[in-house]
């Protein structure tokens, strides 16, 4: 996205809204409102990635050694994850006050 | 030598739609809709429309699917009426958000309940604040042009909103009318293939139907509402060329005896014709009345309107549509008291809620509603013909 939604005056926007640039919702950080962060205790992944696949912002990525990993730009922090993993790796810890 | 044929208004509505080459046709068949809609199921059957027909389990679905039919491109058409249009409610809001131009054809019927098949503008009325434009036809050559007409519009690239047709249940669509059909070769003149902006397609991806923050809302919302405002020149030049290509002419605002008119009607839809008459007779026993009509409902022909009645002393408004418990009797009345209040020498506006539910309205209804207006006897507004 070339600039922040609350930049565009009514007049700069395409006919009917449409987002001609795919893929934006990289520059919009569904992070910033988490509560709860997921914390990964890597003795018990056993690296299935399920937690991957049901993540709903996509915010896993598998890193070189194969763990899963979540981006906390856009992790959320619904605990879908947690609740899914079938060994209990990850748990969810409340985000500090700033 | 002018070519007219007889037939029941609703097929020359199908016809009209047959001409556009539409791409898809979505609808749910409701009295008194339903003969537009199988006369166009028979027409793609029969090979004679090339077009899909997708005979939708509900209205809800006939507008989302022509939403998503629109959006790759392909010109589309819905149809109903009444409950139907209750049903679709949630949709007919999307579709001017999305800038889609859909066509619809509503056959006025009134909402239930009590449960009634018969013709009022309560349904239309239901839709004024969807951000659709919105036209009246008065009679079978009106509907059977303004199919045309509203995509011409629709599609204009400055434009790209979706169009309501109004014609009213059963006095219109059920009635047969000597129709001048247009050759298949001046409609392709008039209306060349739709050209959208964007679609949705896998080699050149965008999102429609996005969500939107509370920081972006309002400007969208504002958007939507100016591209409505500057459909306005395009109505008119949609007109203009159907008055070229047909030599029939529209205006925003249709006038009739208004000439010198101390008290005028103000109508909309097919009981326009009705009030005509009326209004004739009042002039040749001098009683210097006179008639304006809104074909062009939304966006509101403020300007026109405002030209039209002149400097006359008295404003007639019928209401087809009660609008219970509101402060200003009608929608229509309650809207044009609102356009007159800020200016000098405004006319007195009485209002009539008449035709509700399929009651007749006569020449004879137009000539008492005169009568006690002008003799001051009429108030604010009431219902017409009301027994007790
Ligand atoms: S679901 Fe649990 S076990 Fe599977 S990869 Fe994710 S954290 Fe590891
Ligand atoms: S908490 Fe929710 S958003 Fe965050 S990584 Fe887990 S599933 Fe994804």
């Amino acid at each position: 996205m070339p600039k922040a939604d609350f930049e565009y005056l009514w007049d700069e926007l395409e006919p009917g809204c449409v987002i001609t640039e795919p893929g934006n919702s990289r520059s919009f950080y569904t992070g910033d409102w988490r509560a709860f962060s997921p914390v990964l205790e890597k003795e018990s992944c056993i690296k299935c990635g399920t937690c991957w696949i049901f993540c709903p912002d996509m915010a896993y990525q598998k890193n070189e050694k194969g763990y899963y990993i979540a981006d906390l730009n856009y992790c959320k922090g619904c605990g879908i994850c947690a609740a899914e993993c079938p060994t209990g790796a990850i748990h969810m810890e409340k985000e500090k006050e700033i | 030598m002018r070519n007219h044929q007889g037939m029941e208004v609703s097929f020359a509505a199908a016809e009209a739609v047959r001409l556009c080459n539409v791409d898809v046709v979505a609808a749910y068949p409701i009295t008194p809709q339903t003969h537009i809609v199988e006369r166009l199921s028979k027409y793609v059957a029969d090979g004679k429309m090339d077009a899909e027909f997708v005979p939708v389990e509900s209205e809800h679905s006939a507008l989302s699917l022509c939403i998503g039919s629109s959006a790759v491109g392909a010109r589309s058409f819905t149809c109903t009426s009444s409950q139907g249009l209750a049903l679709m409610n949630e949709i007919v809001y999307l579709v001017p958000a999305l800038r889609l131009p859909i066509v619809m054809i509503l056959a006025n019927r009134s909402l239930s309940g009590p449960l009634s098949i018969w013709n009022d503008h309560s349904d239309v009325m239901s839709v004024r604040d969807t951000g659709w434009i919105q036209l009246f036809a008065e009679n079978g050559q009106e509907v059977f042009d303004h199919v045309m007409i509203a995509y011409k519009i629709a599609e204009n690239e400055n434009v790209l909103l979706p169009v309501i047709i109004n014609m009213d249940g059963f006095i219109l669509s059920h009635m047969f009318e000597p129709i001048e059909l247009t050759g298949q070769e001046a409609v392709n003149t008039y209306l060349p293939s739709y050209r959208p902006r964007f679609i949705l397609h896998p080699d050149r991806p965008v999102t429609m139907g996005a969500y939107t923050m509370p920081t972006l809302f309002t400007e969208a919302k504002k958007a939507q509402e100016e591209a409505l405002l500057a459909s306005y020149p395009y109505i008119l030049q949609a007109w203009k060329d159907w008055g070229t290509l047909c030599g029939r002419v529209y205006h925003p605002v249709e006038t009739y005896y208004t000439e010198g008119a101390e008290t005028l009607f103000v109508t909309m839809g097919s009981i326009g014709e009705t009030a005509g008459e009326a209004v004739r007779l009042l002039r040749e026993q001098g009683q210097k009345a006179g008639l304006v009509k809104l074909r062009l409902w939304r966006p509101f022909p403020l300007e026109d309107f405002l030209r039209e009645i002149g400097s006359a002393q008295r404003l007639i408004v019928i209401d087809r549509a009660l609008s219970p418990g509101g402060p200003g009797g009608g929608p229509v009345a309650g809207e044009i008291r609102a356009a007159l209040y800020n200016r000098e020498n405004r006319p007195q506006v009485f209002n009539f809620i008449a035709g509700l539910g399929g009651r007749e309205v006569t020449v004879g209804s137009f000539q008492e509603m005169f009568v006690s207006s002008v003799s001051g006897k009429a108030s604010g507004y009431q219902i017409f013909g009301v027994r007790g």
